[in-house]
């Protein structure tokens, strides 16, 4: 039966890019668990419900603004204060969801934009460190299972972190802190050992969000940044590249 | 009042993430802006990483660059990136015990 042995290998070609999403998806929940449930504690003591905390997460994933959110809540700041701080710290998603969905040209709007939605700092690096499964067959779903991957580690820490406060000892979460930006260098260096010129990329843009993060809000700082490093591989990048 | 304050912050989280899908469907950008937003995912990683790191521990500013430090050894050695991730963990947890 042709038709079935066709349809047997989509199956599994689909499965096998679900399961390198999930895989490719571990640091990102080893990073998130413990950031969500510090998030789910500090927000639990900023006075918001544990149903208020876990649906931020859900509606918003972006976990450096729920932070921010939850301790001007705490204080008592004013929701168009918050709204407008949340717009400015997120911005730099505009950025990168520009770059991820320009990759995803072949693929349909029904399917970019759910992703477009699943964009954060890390789900986005990764999803762009692995840019060949976007011309792959069945390469969306490699991304979905990614993005996922990350969504529920990010809603479920949350919730753990309302449900049962603090958990984690002072010392470790500390520690914690630096995950991402483990992760973050994770990425960076083997791109860098293939082609020494994203590093340069990646060393002016951290001087220039050095420099801007002086006399600007992080948000705005860190889009100048990556803009501007990015604007030298105009320079740097041949066509077929990166 | 909260409520409130979450849609709001969602909305204003997700429509940049989402203009972007459109923009693509409807626009084809010169090879120049392909170059560049191509290298926006390593422009990112470099302000996503400096000087954020530096606030790990924010009174003690090494301890996030030592961390980071093993972070970039253990990843030009070629660790996975799970094993860079544990190291820099237990570096910044012996250097703040």
């Amino acid at each position: 039966m042709p038709s079935n042995v066709m349809q047997n290998t989509h199956r599994s070609t689909r499965l096998i890019m679900i399961q390198k999403g999930i895989s490719k998806g571990l640091p990102i929940m080893m990073g998130y668990l413990p950031v969500a449930i510090t998030y789910g504690v500090l927000a639990k003591q900023a006075g918001m419900s544990l149903f208020e905390l876990t649906l931020m997460s859900v509606l918003v994933f972006a976990g450096a603004s729920q932070f921010m959110g939850a301790g001007m809540i705490a204080i008592g700041t004013g929701a168009i204060e918050i709204i407008i701080a949340t717009f400015v710290l997120n911005f730099r998603h505009f950025v990168m969801s520009l770059s991820f969905m320009n990759r995803l040209r072949g693929i349909g709007l029904n399917w970019k934009v759910p992703l477009s939605l699943g964009i954060t700092d890390e789900l986005f690096t990764v999803a762009s460190i692995h840019s060949d499964e976007a011309k792959q067959d069945k390469g969306v779903y490699f991304y979905t299972a990614l993005i996922l991957t990350g969504y529920f580690s990010w809603v479920f820490g949350s919730f753990l972190g309302g449900v049962l406060g603090d958990v984690i000892p002072e010392a470790l979460s500390q520690s914690m802190g630096v995950a991402l930006y483990a992760m973050f260098i994770g990425l960076l260096i083997p791109s860098v050992k293939k082609e020494l010129k994203f590093g340069m990329i990646a060393i002016i843009a951290m001087l220039t969000n050095a420099i801007f993060s002086q006399f600007l809000d992080v948000g705005w700082a860190i889009v100048v940044g990556t803009l501007v490093g990015g604007a030298t591989g105009i320079f740097l990048l041949k066509e077929d590249k990166a | 009042m909260i409520l409130l304050i979450i849609i709001g912050m969602a909305i204003v989280t997700a429509i940049p993430r989402v203009v972007p899908a459109y923009i693509v469907d409807k626009v084809n950008f010169p090879n120049w802006i392909n170059r560049w937003l191509n290298a926006i995912p390593y422009a990112a990683l470099g302000a996503l990483i400096f000087p954020g790191i530096l606030s790990v521990k924010p009174d003690q500013p090494h301890v996030g660059l030592l961390g980071g430090l093993i972070a970039i050894i253990l990843a030009f050695l070629g660790f996975n990136i799970i094993l860079i991730v544990i190291g820099s963990i237990a570096t910044v947890y012996f250097l703040t015990f």
